[in-house]
């Protein structure tokens, strides 16, 4: 090894040791702008140590420069111009795109190795150069690649978000799987020896595997689809690490097993949030066996409707409120008119805090996005295991667009959001739910939490809604 | 680099990965998710070696496509985590409010307004 690889090789364990750094500053939100930074560093510490070595190598032609800076310019520009542009609603689908882009890449890594051992020296040689790794690869790559495409497409609505689901799915899910897994153990175990074949056969890999990440996806609805971005963001760490292990490099390596433990952790937690299981979602539905409970119990309870004015009253002359904002104030991009109340609110003394399920939102964490682009400081944003011993001090709830995660309910075994982890709101001394409809929640069951006598339904959609309330506020305390 | 030691520094990183993330807030969730995403944009290294050995047209396409793809995903990863991130800020001039509790002046205070509001 000249000394010019050993010094790549410690820029690139420089760069690792700032991605776990970078990581371990996004542990607090007063550190986290700063991870996101030295992680970033460390990355252009490792692409330029990778150009040094490519330059040092002097085995480039013209032609391959081109490709290369005209192709990371291209996808460079398209990233920044998207990552600059996008509303913060629309965050989910775009972090899925790059997720997407990034295993569709580690894919090409493995494709492009593969086919090359294949033409120069026979398939046989790919042996001694890791197959199971180029597999894994492939395999692992496209299926995130498809699968994320497909979650992006549903949560930026060109896809339907409802479960997609045709007669025969079953079967050609395990006719893809028996290609993908089939062809790959084949590869691995006995290549076949005549190129065309080989590289055919990988072919069929891909194409199985492309196939597999839409039917994976196009059967779950859209609110599980924070989950399943995480569990592809989780899968393209692993591709990356086994692209790794295909190009011999380390950082690739390293890199790629942080995001895919980091990946796997995170959606562990978010299924759990959820009261979710992970095989449960991936296979699609909710509640698919035990949907029947005794969610009859609230049937019958009479709703008391009420109107901006007095719900303006009550929270005017409260001395205590907790917003609740759910997945409804951020489809309907309220998070600018809630700020607008509170701030209100606040001018008048009011308590005013915001109560964060921890899957509100779109996504885990989605919601304290929205409202930090609405300038709410996040020390007044709090989880539910810190607020919930609030609620029983508390004049109003303001439920905004959250359904599920304050159904009392959860808190009775037998139905299908038993046992998840909910926001008692119903411990308040009076709730103002702010609401369109009386549609059910994700998990299909009524909330008895409507019909409590304390409850006041304002039925609205959450931008007009806050926005007639923070009129009403402002006529009636002049 | 043997397979051996390849194998051992992925699997240790492993670890890594869920020691140093088992501790983060579900505030950061979001861009905690975006974060690793962007990590994973060191791709664009892999994209970079195959891109330049490359010789022939099929090596130039698929280069050329791994390249735009990690350089869309690192880009614009970083950039997104940090427009998100930079959202988060404190409250500008007063600390947060204290808590209030039973006969706090600040709930006694709302509590007189409000009679005498009542009452005007």
């Amino acid at each position: 090894m000249s000394g010019v690889e050993n010094g790549v090789e410690l820029v690139y364990l420089l760069a690792a040791v700032c991605f776990v750094i970078g990581l371990h500053l996004m542990n607090s939100p007063a550190t986290a702008r700063r991870g996101n930074q030295v992680s970033a560093a460390g990355m252009i510490a490792a692409v330029v140590a990778t150009l040094v070595l490519i330059i040092h190598a002097g085995t480039v032609k013209p032609i391959g420069w081109v490709v290369l800076i005209v192709g990371a310019a291209f996808g460079a520009g398209l990233g920044l111009l998207s990552a600059r542009r996008v509303a913060m609603t629309a965050i989910p689908q775009l972090v899925s795109l790059f997720n997407a882009v990034g295993g569709g890449a580690a894919a090409i890594v493995a494709i492009y190795d593969f086919v090359t051992t294949t033409t120069n020296g026979g398939a046989a040689e790919m042996g001694s150069k890791g197959i199971v790794a180029t597999v894994l690869d492939v395999i692992i790559g496209a299926v995130t690649f498809a699968g994320s495409l497909i979650a992006s497409g549903k949560l930026q609505g060109t896809i339907s978000s409802s479960p997609i689901v045709f007669t025969g799915v079953r079967i050609l899910n395990i006719v893809l799987t028996v290609v993908m897994l089939g062809g790959g153990i084949w590869l691995i175990a006995a290549p076949p020896t005549s190129d065309a074949a080989a590289i055919g056969l990988l072919a069929a890999v891909l194409v199985a595997s492309l196939a597999f990440g839409v039917t994976m996806v196009l059967p779950i609805g859209g609110a599980d689809m924070p989950v399943v971005i995480s569990l592809l963001n989780a899968f393209t760490g692993t591709a990356v690490a086994m692209a790794g292990f295909v190009v011999n490099n380390s950082v690739l390596i390293i890199a790629g097993a942080l995001v895919g433990a980091s990946g796997g952790i995170l959606t562990k937690l978010m299924a759990d949030a959820m009261n979710r299981s992970i095989p449960a979602i991936v296979v699609g539905g909710f509640g698919t066996g035990d949907s029947a409970g005794d969610t009859a119990a609230v049937a019958g309870g009479s709703l008391r409707e009420v109107k901006a004015d007095d719900a303006a009253i009550q929270l005017a002359y409260a001395s205590k409120v907790i917003i609740v904002p759910g997945y409804g104030l951020a489809a309907a991009q309220a998070q600018h008119e809630v700020r607008e109340l509170a701030d209100l609110l606040e001018s008048r003394g009011v308590d005013v805090s915001y109560a964060i399920h921890p899957v509100a939102g779109r996504m885990p964490g989605h919601m304290n996005v929205l409202l930090a682009e609405a300038n709410v400081p996040y020390s007044l944003l709090r989880e539910m295991d810190e607020i919930n011993p609030d609620f029983p001090r508390t004049d109003v709830a303001l439920v905004i667009g959250a359904n599920d995660v304050i159904n009392p309910a959860a808190r009775r075994p037998g139905n299908p959001v038993s046992g998840m982890p909910i926001l008692d709101v119903d411990h308040a001394k009076s709730v103002i739910v702010i609401k369109r409809s009386m549609a059910t929640g994700y998990a299909g069951i009524d909330n008895e939490l409507y019909s409590d006598p304390k409850t006041g339904m304002y039925f609205a959609d959450a931008k007009k809604g806050l926005a007639e309330l923070v009129a009403a506020v402002k006529t009636l305390v002049g | 680099m043997t397979l051996l030691a390849a194998f051992s520094i992925f699997v240790l990183s492993l670890l890594v990965g869920f020691e140093v993330i088992s501790k983060v807030p579900a505030t950061l969730h979001t861009p905690l998710m975006s974060a690793a995403n962007s990590i994973h944009g060191v791709v664009l290294v892999g994209a970079m070696l195959i891109a330049v050995s490359a010789d022939n047209a099929i090596g130039y396409i698929l280069g050329f496509i791994a390249a735009a793809f990690a350089g869309m995903n690192v880009v614009g990863g970083y950039v997104v985590t940090d427009r998100m991130l930079g959202m988060f800020r404190k409250r500008p001039v007063p600390p947060a409010p204290p808590a209030v509790t039973a006969g706090d002046p600040v709930t006694e205070s709302v509590a007189d307004r409000r009679d005498a509001e009542l009452t005007r």
